[in-house]
């Protein structure tokens, strides 16, 4: 599978139009410093300033969208600025506008502006609404500079930046206690992924003397197998960290301790895909490592099982949704680490999964609203008849998401599955099998999901009376949503048009259209098959749950049950061998700092005190004491004296 | 302007020391006009010290502005003066940070046990010390400058400090005498091998110079190394320094870790390197090792700390791991980004004590667990604090993780092993940093806490200058690293090392 | 006449006055005693002059002399002011500059 010839990158300069390009970060960051500067004064306007700043960016990015459609070569590099020179490395600020870029500011802008809008008036009541708006503008421009830079260290500069967004955001209620902890994890862990990608761009410049997209593709053919294996899995361990891959994913649940637009924009459509798009990014590295390959695959394959049974456990609706989005992203990890075709089939998930998980999600904080920020789904029951729009459209996004045709889930999952099975090997049977379970256990705990909340007697607790739909300004932002959830996988993969799209990006890898490929099983029946699956999903969870659920969680009857409980004891395990012994490792090293060193520091002074004072014993005050030292001093000045003479 | 030959460095090395002795003849009462004369006196000590920046000459040779007069002619001791772009952005760190610690320090010399004129005199004369320490190209002069720098810390500290004043100040002094005497015997040693060579001198261009016999270096450079060593300070030499900065008043304490402890590291680059090149590359691993040493552990004691100052202290000693780190990789971007790491520790400790100050002014106490919730109740005096704390845990797009990154980039091709320790210290360096921000200002509200006064109009405009300066450099750092790449540069040459070209460049396989 | 002579006497005046320096209580007695050294050592001097037929040794002399009477006038003054207030001339009990 090795790259027979390294791709020939070619960015031409921006011009006309595209010159403009930082203008998409630029506004949202502007937004992001107005607010949080002005401070109260912003109160009453500031969500409008929020609004129109991501808005105007997405218009931008249309523009920009149909001008690149225009261009020959569809590759645009902007260089703004010399930000390190020192010796013989050097880095420009620079922005790539290609393909591949394009389509993520689309998605940012365009999902981010629908969630901005929601927010009015999900945190209408919220009293630091200007500031939630702050982070969130701050939020989308550190992601547009993510998917924008044209170097490693660009993108280093984004992929901090959303990190950071993300702490604020999900710390926003900074008052509550699970809130703070929660938003500390998740940039620790982002941090440890974080020095994975330090690493690789560490040696990257080693190897290449540059950290630019541009020289790095065109110098993989002359880097060794080895350099390039360790690049990639160095950089498959920043995908974890931001991606809540395993083994980095335990952070992504707690996250959901922020507030549910967050949730939506941050850690289902957007930030927690970065990952996937650093290894499409870095698909010329990837393509020349088959261990990188295998490896990526293997951990999606992984994760995509994890989050499907931790989902099957979780009672919090939020919770299981992020789940979800661990298995999905799962999903998009395998896609991307098959290579070749199935890139493209990665990006599409992950595009369609943008619009329907961020609809579930919004769907989620329409229905937690409407019952009092309740979010056990043993509790709610029946409110398909209270809340008919967002019962309707989070169906929507249900039916994508478990890929029921012709939805847009399942243009974007089912390929990929035929493309796992496509791998030569035992690995493909292997993969494919997983991806296949997967399917099945996501329309279980999906239905499970849908049935109980939708569906039903009602558990409700006693002090709710009259759940009520949402406001339109929050409905509005779950229709388009449902819009999308239903149109966007048909329309991407008509024609294979965003596969042909991406083209230039993977260089001509995605160019074949399924059809064309020597399918290892039938497409139709790998399809068949997955439905098969999705079906049998589908209908254990109606019959399980058809009736409801007790409302308290019940004593767990196996010990799966109780593993999937507890997150697999992904927490407990980094609780026990990395919490637990730093702190005691940090408590010992006090303790060694002040008695060890410094208690040698501190046993030399009272050495030295104590010396003296047993010399100043020997001044009695006795002057004939004295007298006589003095003698005896005179004479052993003599006596050395006439040694050293007649000796 | 730098033709001419003004002595403009010595005008700035004796200006301070001016407005010291003016405010110092004040009568005790003038509180006031001692607090604003010192402010202005400041303020144009910046204004020179822009105009000498202004005039430096990135391209033209190294040393500038330099002039030399006989001071002690026996012995070939001189005034030497003069300052190459790493010396260059230190004494703009230090006009810089004057005024902004003189307005922070407003309130601080009543506590004291002398008077508040004396407080203002003396941070003037640590000035003008600190200054003479950075611009002296004559080593004896260097010598004396490093330990006269004592003098006025130690009276701040003794005189105005918290709880431990007497004992951290008596510890701070001796733990830095010793290193000076160390420092002292090699500079005479340095004498006299230049003597023995047939041309007597202390002047620094002089001594490098030197074909110094490899045997005799390793004990020159040992001298030199443990002054600085402790200057800095390293593991183990490090104890003084969180006793130092929890006792000294805020502003000296800021002083005291952002800039006088940088002359250590500066005094690696300027003095161990390039005069003795063989020694400095038989001990770089153990420097090495220590510097590692120094970040993980430094680190893991914030964690443990229960006191915001020593928490800041401790985590300066990670800091000055990666300042060792990037000297001793002996690249250009390991050295150049040390020197960047050593104005930015400047900046984002220097405002991470300076919020940790209003804390302590409005709360009487430094202890974490006297705080909790508190951005409820001072919402920015928490934004400037979780700036300053992302600025010291190198958070992209804030100054430190220009400098961190290039210690980091420069250090891989020599010293592998140590930049992927180093690299994990990112980690811990995030953990204390939020630990600390999530007791005090996260959280539920400590019903303690006193009620407190967001930031007020001084404290707005003694942090602000730090959080722009933290975000610009942090964006643009190319102004700053143009003026030390080109010293750095010069430095690894006196020291014989050259970059290690990239591998698939050179054909060479890993 | 053999000027050794004048050395050994000298000499013997010396160890005589140390002796009583060291073993005598009395401050005035160990004064005279410094003083017996002092002479001692003028002796010495002059003795050497005259070995040698220069002057030196009887310069120094002299500044021994003045010196030795700078010494009285103080040394007599403390005695003095001590026996004073402490009713007592025996160095032993002048002993309170100690550790």
């Amino acid at each position: 599978m090795l790259a027979a010839q390294p791709l020939a990158v070619e960015y031409t300069a921006a011009s006309g139009a595209l010159s403009t390009a930082w203008l998409l970060i630029a506004l949202p960051a502007l937004g992001a410093v107005v607010l949080l500067l002005l401070g109260r004064r912003a109160d009453k306007w500031g969500h409008l300033l929020g609004c129109a700043t991501v808005g105007i960016s997405f218009v931008l990015g249309l523009w920009y969208f149909f001008t690149l459609r225009g261009l020959g070569n569809r590759s645009v590099s902007l260089d703004l600025y010399t930000l390190i020179i020192s010796g013989n490395f050097k880095v420009n600020a620079g922005l790539l506008y290609d393909p591949l870029s394009a389509v993520f500011v689309l998605l940012i802008t365009g999902v981010g502006f629908l969630i901005h809008v929601y927010s009015v008036g999900y945190m209408k009541d919220d009293p630091g609404r200007r500031r939630f708006f702050a982070y969130l503008n701050l939020f989308v421009a550190a992601m547009l500079l993510l998917v924008l830079g044209n170097s490693f260290l660009g993108l280093y500069f984004g992929w901090e930046g959303v990190g950071l967004a993300s702490y604020l955001l999900i710390a926003f209620w900074y008052y509550k206690p699970e809130a703070a902890t929660a938003a500390k994890k998740a940039f620790i862990m982002n941090r440890v992924g974080d020095v994975g990608l330090a690493l690789a761009i560490f040696i990257l410049f080693a190897t290449l003397g540059s950290v630019s997209y541009q020289d790095v593709f065109s110098g993989v053919g002359r880097m060794s197998t080895t350099t390039v294996t360790a690049v990639t899995l160095l950089l498959l361990l920043g995908a974890c960290g931001k991606s809540g891959q395993f083994p980095l994913q335990a952070w992504l649940p707690d996250a959901m301790e922020g507030p549910t637009p967050v949730s939506a924009l941050i850690h289902a459509a957007t930030m927690v895909t970065a990952g996937v798009y650093l290894i499409a990014r870095a698909n010329p590295l990837y393509n020349a490592s088959h261990t990188g390959q295998l490896v990526v695959c293997s951990i999606g394959a992984i994760t995509l099982l994890i989050g499907c049974i931790i989902g099957c456990a979780k009672d919090d609706i939020k919770r299981i949704l992020a789940y979800s989005t661990v298995s999905q992203i799962g999903y998009m990890f395998l896609a991307v680490g098959l290579g070749g075709g199935a890139y493209a089939a990665g990006i599409l998930h992950l595009l369609t999964h943008g619009f329907f998980k961020a609809g579930l999600f919004l769907g989620a904080g329409s229905v937690m609203h409407g019952m009092k920020d309740q979010v056990n789904i043993r509790r709610f029951g029946g409110l398909a008849k209270y809340m008919p729009i967002t019962a309707a459209t989070f169906g929507i996004g249900y039916l994508a998401i478990i890929g029921i045709p012709p939805l847009s889930g399942f243009f974007s999952k089912d390929p990929i599955i035929e493309h796992a099975f496509d791998r030569p090997g035992w690995t493909g049977w292997l993969f494919g099998g997983i991806a296949l379970v997967g399917a099945g256990l996501t329309a279980f705990y999906m239905t499970r999901l849908m049935v109980l909340t939708f569906f039903g007697k009602p558990r409700w607790t006693e002090d709710i009376k009259h759940p009520h739909e949402s406001p339109p300004s929050m409905t509005v932002a779950m229709i388009v949503l449902a819009v999308g959830s239903v149109a966007a996988g048909g329309l991407l993969a008509f024609h294979n048009a965003l596969a042909n799209w991406l083209n230039p990006v993977f260089g001509g890898a995605t160019e074949q259209t399924p059809a064309e490929v020597a399918h290892k099983i039938p497409a139709l029946a790998v399809t068949a098959l997955v439905l098969v699956f999705v079906l049998a999903g589908v209908a254990l969870a109606v019959v399980i749950f058809r009736e409801g659920t007790a409302p308290q969680e019940q004593p767990a009857r196996s010990v799966l049950v109780r593993a999937a409980r507890a997150n697999l004891y992904a927490d407990a395990f980094n609780e026990a061998v990395f919490m637990r012994p730093g702190q005691w490792l940090a408590r010992a090293l006090v303790y060694v700092d002040n008695r060890g060193i410094d208690g040698l520091v501190n046993g030399l002074a009272a050495a030295v005190g104590g010396g003296s004072a047993r010399l100043r014993r020997l001044q009695t005050g006795f002057v004939r004491s004295y007298a006589l030292t003095m003698l005896g001093g005179a004479f052993l000045v003599v006596a050395a004296l006439l040694v050293v003479r007649l000796g | 302007m730098n033709t001419s030959s003004f002595p403009w460095l010595i005008v700035l090395t004796v200006l301070p020391l001016v407005g010291a002795l003016a405010v110092a003849c004040l009568p005790p009462a003038a509180e006031a006009l001692a607090k604003r004369l010192t402010l202005a006196w400041t303020l144009l000590v910046l204004v020179v010290t822009a105009a000498i920046a202004l005039g430096f000459d990135v391209n033209a040779k190294r040393f500038q502005y330099v002039t030399s007069y006989p001071w002690i002619s026996q012995f070939g001791i001189r005034f030497g003066f003069g300052v190459d772009g790493i010396a260059l952005v230190m004494i703009v760190l230090i006009a810089v940070l004057m005024p902004v610690v003189i307005l922070a320090s407003w309130h601080d010399g009543r506590t004291g046990t002398r008077s508040v004129k004396t407080f203002f005199a003396l941070m003037l004369a640590l000035e003008s010390t600190m200054i003479g320490t950075f611009v002296s190209t004559d080593t004896f002069l260097f010598y004396v400058f490093f330990e006269v720098m004592l003098v006025p810390m130690y009276f701040l500290i003794g005189s105005f400090g918290g709880a431990r004043r007497q004992y951290a100040a008596v510890k701070f002094f001796l733990y830095s005498l010793v290193g000076g005497l160390f420092m002292l015997a090699s500079v005479i040693g340095l004498y006299v091998v230049s003597s023995n060579a047939g041309h007597p001198s202390f002047a620094f261009s002089d001594l490098a110079k030197l074909n110094i016999d490899p045997g005799v270096q390793k004990w020159l450079f040992l001298g030199f190394f443990i002054a600085f060593a402790i200057k800095a300070p390293l593991f183990p030499f490090h104890t003084w320094l969180p006793d130092a900065g929890a006792a000294a008043p805020i502003g000296a304490a800021v002083l005291l870790v952002g800039v006088m402890d940088k002359v250590g590291t500066f005094g690696f680059l300027r003095y161990c390197l390039p005069l003795f090149p063989d020694a400095s590359a038989w001990f770089a691993p153990v420097v090495v090792v220590l510097a590692v040493i120094g970040i993980i552990y430094g680190a893991l004691l914030a964690m443990g700390q229960t006191d915001m100052r020593r928490l800041v202290a401790y985590t300066s000693i990670a800091h000055f791991g990666f300042i060792a780190l990037g000297i001793f990789a002996f690249t250009t971007q390991g050295g150049t980004g040390a020197v960047l790491y050593m104005v930015n520790h400047g900046l984002s400790t220097g405002a991470l004590f300076l919020v940790v100050g209003f804390l302590i002014y409005r709360r009487g106490s430094s202890n974490i667990a006297d705080f909790g919730g508190a951005a409820k109740v001072v919402p920015w005096i928490a934004g400037v604090f979780f700036i300053s704390g992302l600025s010291s845990l190198a958070l992209p797009g804030t100054n430190s993780f220009v400098s961190e990154f290039l210690v980091l980039l420069g250090s891989w091709a020599n010293q592998p092993v140590a930049t992927v320790i180093a690299t994990a210290g990112m980690i811990l360096a995030a953990l204390y940093i939020l630990l600390m921000y999530q007791r005090t200002m996260q959280g539920k509200l400590n019903p303690d806490l006193p009620e407190m006064n967001d930031l007020s109009r001084r404290e707005a405009v003694v942090i602000a200058p730090m959080i722009v300066l933290i975000l610009a450099l942090g964006f643009f750092p190319k102004p700053v690293i143009d003026v030390i790449d080109p010293a750095v540069k010069a430095t690894m040459q006196d020291a014989g090392k050259s970059d290690p070209v990239p591998t698939a460049n050179s054909g060479g396989r890993k | 006449m053999n000027p050794t002579w004048y050395l050994i006497l000298a000499a013997v005046l010396f160890i005589i006055g140390a002796v009583g320096v060291l073993v005598r209580r009395n401050a005035i007695v160990v004064f005279m005693c410094v003083e017996l050294m002092l002479n001692a050592a003028n002796l010495t001097l002059v003795t050497f002059s005259r070995i040698n037929g220069t002057l030196d040794g009887q310069i120094m002399a002299f500044f021994v002399m003045v010196v030795a009477a700078a010494e009285v006038v103080v040394g007599l003054a403390i005695l003095m002011s001590i026996f004073r207030t402490r009713r007592s001339a025996s160095v032993d009990d002048a002993n309170l500059l100690k550790y």
